[in-house]
Parts: structure tokens; C-alpha cells; sequence
């Protein structure tokens, strides 16, 4: 009889005021097919209401999407609210229209990886499969 | 901080009502780790406290548009709540989109207020095994109300019930014909019923309809089945709603209905004992030569599967002899 496998918990977020939802939820699909448990917040959420649905639902992943152009401000807020309340050991990357000159700048902060329009869910899928945080 | 938290730890940060705890805790009880069952053994004197109240019906019936209302009003009045929202795994995948929250997100920041949201990992029923216990590990955190959000498939009413004090069954005005969309099961098993999109012209209807066919199922226990109608949207018959909701927990309390919870133990105990001694068997069975040799004759169809395991069985020294 088999155990019950540890399956990947992923919190698909949408930060901020845009409501361009369509890559989040590509992203939820494909993640939800490749065997994840994915939890989709829904759109316009502050970091706060991400970092404490991440609290609650125990995630391994977070996906932050946003295409408002206010990731500079978002996203170290989240970061900085993730580390006040210890998770630290949570994969964080981000997708949707991020600039590459930013992209060194959300990397210092923590953001693994930066996914743009175009990427193929594949890579995401792998991505998030290579570089899950150590069994807790 | 440490992820690898102490049981001890762990079950002190619950009974504190430490959102980490809890987190962590229905991690390892949904995937079965260890530690899980010595957590569960710990908090379970601390439970029996939270009125758990199970809420089904059909996909589209607002269910989680419902319940966000729900707690506000049960936030207004003071009470804490938490919520196990769960949705179905795939069965080709393996995955699951959990998307209960986005109905919810204006308690996502409220103190008062844990949101766990689970898939149901291929329980048949639809309703997560783990479902039971996180429901106890946020009674033991302190909790007054508990909501077990289910899929509206059907079948999960069944499972429902060995979580759930008090059954709430929502539906909606327009989702195919109402009576026919309550299948065998949910007409017994529902507390309440709720006719949610009040709003909606045929509502009033709809509730009628309901009450005459309770009416005609004669329905002998001692409560009598509420039918409420509501609008998520408006806030319509919330207020109804949660008297009927305390009424029905007086009503349980006043041990009218201590054979039924006595019945909830034993379900318990039984499923408990399922597992372990499938579990102890299998593993067991596993280990000896016969397994593989087995699984071939089947395979070949030289004995079919029924057959096999009593013959897998028959062949275990009994307890009684010398091992």
C-alpha cells in the first residue's frame, strides 16, 4: 500500500490592480496538470492577504503575476512580509511584464526565476520541480 | 525558524491558536507523515468544542460566495471561524485548481479567520480523509465555528456527515429542475436548505417546492428541516440562516441526537482500524514470496482477484498460533 505522496502546494497570486488574469491561470493549469496542488488567490491582492493565504495553505511554491509595472514596489514588500513571518524556505518566481533590467534587482531579493510572456509552460513546470525548497 | 518543528511544539503553537502550527500540522496529517498521528492523539481532548458545519450542494450554486457572507456575519457576532475548503483532485493528474479562496479573499486578512483549502486526493466520497482531522486540529485550536466547504458532486454528502454536526445543503433557482438536482441522499441528509441567488424569479418557487417535498418524505426525527432562502449578493437571509444554524447546534447539544454522535465515533474508530489493519496486512502480505507469484496468476487470469486474497489470507498464521 503506498503512502500518500508529499504532492507540491502552489500559490498563484495576482498582486496589485491589474486584472490581466490570463497567464495566471495558464500557469494554474499547467502546474495543476503536472500533478500540483495549486491555490489561486484571485486578482487585486495586497502583499499582505498573499503572504498570509501562503501562511495558511502551507505552500512550497509561490507564482507572483503581474503586469501593472509595480513589481519594484510589490514585490519587496512581499518578500520582506514572507521573511517577518518565517518563510523563508518558500520557491518564489514571478511572471507577466517584468523588465529585464529589474530582473537582477528581484533576484537579490529572492525571486528565483522570472518568467515572460511566451514562456513555455514546460520550463515552468521543470523550473518549480528543480528547485523545490529541501523536504521540511 | 525552523521548519522541523517538535510535535510538542507543534501541538503547543495549535492549542494557542499559532497560524504556522496549525499550517504545519495539516500538512503532515495530509500527507500521512509520522508525526501525524501522534499530533492528532494529542489535540484530540481538546476538541469536541466547534459547532462543524458541513456545507454541499451543486457546483454554481454560490457556495463560497455563501460562505464568505456567512462569516462576516459570524465575524460581526464576535465568533472565530475556520474554513477547509476542498475541490477535486484529478484522477489523470494527480492535480488539483484550488480556487475557493478567490470568493473569500475579504477574510483572508481577518485574524479571526483560518482558510485551508484542500484537494481531495482521490478519496472517493470527494471528501479529503484529512478533512476530518484538520477539521479537529482547528477545533483544538480554538475555533467556535468550523465550515467543511465540499464538492458539489453528490456523492460527498455521505462523507460529509462524519465530519459535519449540522448540514447545510445550498442550491440555486435554474441549475436543471431543482427536485430532480437533489439527488438520493442530500433530501435526508441536509439540516438546513438553502436557496441561494434569491434574487433570482423562480427562488420562491424553489423554496416551496423544497418544503413540500420534505413535507412529504415524513421525516419522524426531532428537528425540523429549515429551508432558507438567501442572495449572497445582497446578504438576504443570512441572519436566518445562522439562527437556524444555532438552533440546530442547541439542538445536538441537548444530546437529542447522542446516538447519532455516538455513531460519529464509532465511523471513526472503524475507518481508523480500516486503515491500520489493511495497511499491517498488505505490508505484510507484501513481504512474503507468494505476492509476486501472485499478481502473475492473476495477470494470466489462472485465478481471479477475490479467490487470490482468500488465499493470501488463508495462509497467515493466525494470531492465536505460535508466531
Amino acid at each position: 500500500m503506498s503512502t500518500k505522496e508529499r504532492k507540491i502546494r502552489v500559490l498563484i497570486a495576482k498582486p496589485g490592480l491589474d486584472s490581466h488574469d490570463r497567464g495566471a491561470k495558464i500557469v494554474a493549469r499547467a502546474l495543476r496538470d503536472a500533478g500540483m496542488e495549486v491555490i489561486y488567490t484571485g486578482l487585486r491582492q495586497t502583499p499582505e492577504q498573499i503572504v498570509e493565504t501562503a501562511l495558511q495553505e502551507d505552500v512550497d511554491v509561490i507564482g507572483l503575476s503581474i503586469l501593472s509595472g509595480a513589481h519594484n514596489t510589490l514585490f519587496p514588500k512581499t518578500m520582506n512580509l514572507l521573511k517577518k513571518k518565517g518563510l523563508t524556505d518558500v520557491l518564489v518566481f514571478a511572471g507577466g511584464i517584468i523588465p529585464q533590467e529589474d530582473m537582477p534587482k528581484l533576484r537579490k531579493i529572492g525571486i528565483k526565476e522570472v518568467f515572460g510572456p511566451g514562456t513555455p509552460t514546460s520550463a515552468l513546470v521543470d523550473f518549480v520541480k528543480n528547485n523545490l525548497p529541501k523536504t521540511r | 525558524m525552523s521548519r522541523a518543528n517538535s510535535v510538542e511544539q507543534l501541538v503547543r503553537g495549535v492549542l494557542q491558536g499559532e497560524k504556522r502550527a496549525i499550517a504545519r500540522s495539516i500538512s503532515k496529517i495530509e500527507n500521512n507523515e509520522p508525526e501525524a498521528q501522534r499530533i492528532i492523539s494529542q489535540i484530540y481532548p481538546k476538541t469536541g468544542r466547534a459547532h462543524i458545519i458541513g456545507i454541499t450542494g451543486p457546483p454554481g450554486a454560490g457556495k463560497s460566495t455563501l460562505i464568505e457572507k456567512l462569516v462576516k456575519e459570524l465575524r460581526n457576532r464576535g465568533k472565530t471561524v475556520g474554513i477547509v475548503a476542498v475541490d477535486p483532485t484529478s484522477p489523470f493528474t494527480g492535480g488539483a485548481f484550488l480556487g475557493d479562496r478567490v470568493r473569500m479573499q475579504d477574510l483572508s486578512t481577518d485574524e479571526g479567520v483560518y482558510i485551508r483549502s484542500m484537494a481531495t486526493r482521490n478519496n472517493p466520497g470527494g471528501l479529503a480523509k484529512a478533512t476530518k482531522d484538520a477539521a479537529h486540529v482547528l477545533d483544538a485550536s480554538g475555533k467556535d465555528v468550523i465550515i467543511v466547504e465540499t464538492v458539489g458532486a453528490g456523492q460527498s454528502e455521505v462523507e460529509v456527515i462524519k465530519v459535519a454536526q449540522t448540514i447545510v445543503v445550498v442550491l440555486a433557482p435554474g441549475l436543471g429542475d431543482d427536485i430532480q438536482a437533489i439527488k438520493a441522499g442530500q433530501m435526508e441528509i441536509g439540516d438546513v436548505f438553502v436557496v441561494n441567488k434569491g434574487d433570482r424569479e423562480n427562488a420562491n418557487k424553489a423554496v416551496s417546492d423544497i418544503r413540500s417535498m420534505l413535507e412529504m418524505s415524513g421525516e419522524e426525527k426531532g428537528w425540523k428541516t429549515q429551508v432558507i432562502k438567501t442572495s449572497a449578493l445582497t446578504g438576504e437571509g443570512i441572519a436566518d440562516l445562522i439562527e437556524s444554524l444555532e438552533m440546530h447546534r442547541a439542538y445536538i447539544k441537548k444530546g437529542a441526537l447522542l446516538h447519532q454522535r455516538r455513531a460519529h465515533a464509532e465511523i471513526e474508530l472503524i475507518e481508523a482500524l480500516k486503515e491500520k489493519i489493511t495497511e499491517s496486512i498488505i505490508q505484510d502480505l507484501r513481504q512474503k514470496g507468494e505476492w509476486i507469484k501472485t499478481t502473475e496468476r492473476i495477470l494470466a487470469r489462472e485465478i481471479d482477484p477475490y479467490s487470490a486474497a482468500e488465499n493470501l489470507l488463508r495462509q497467515r498464521p493466525k494470531a492465536s498460533e505460535k508466531r
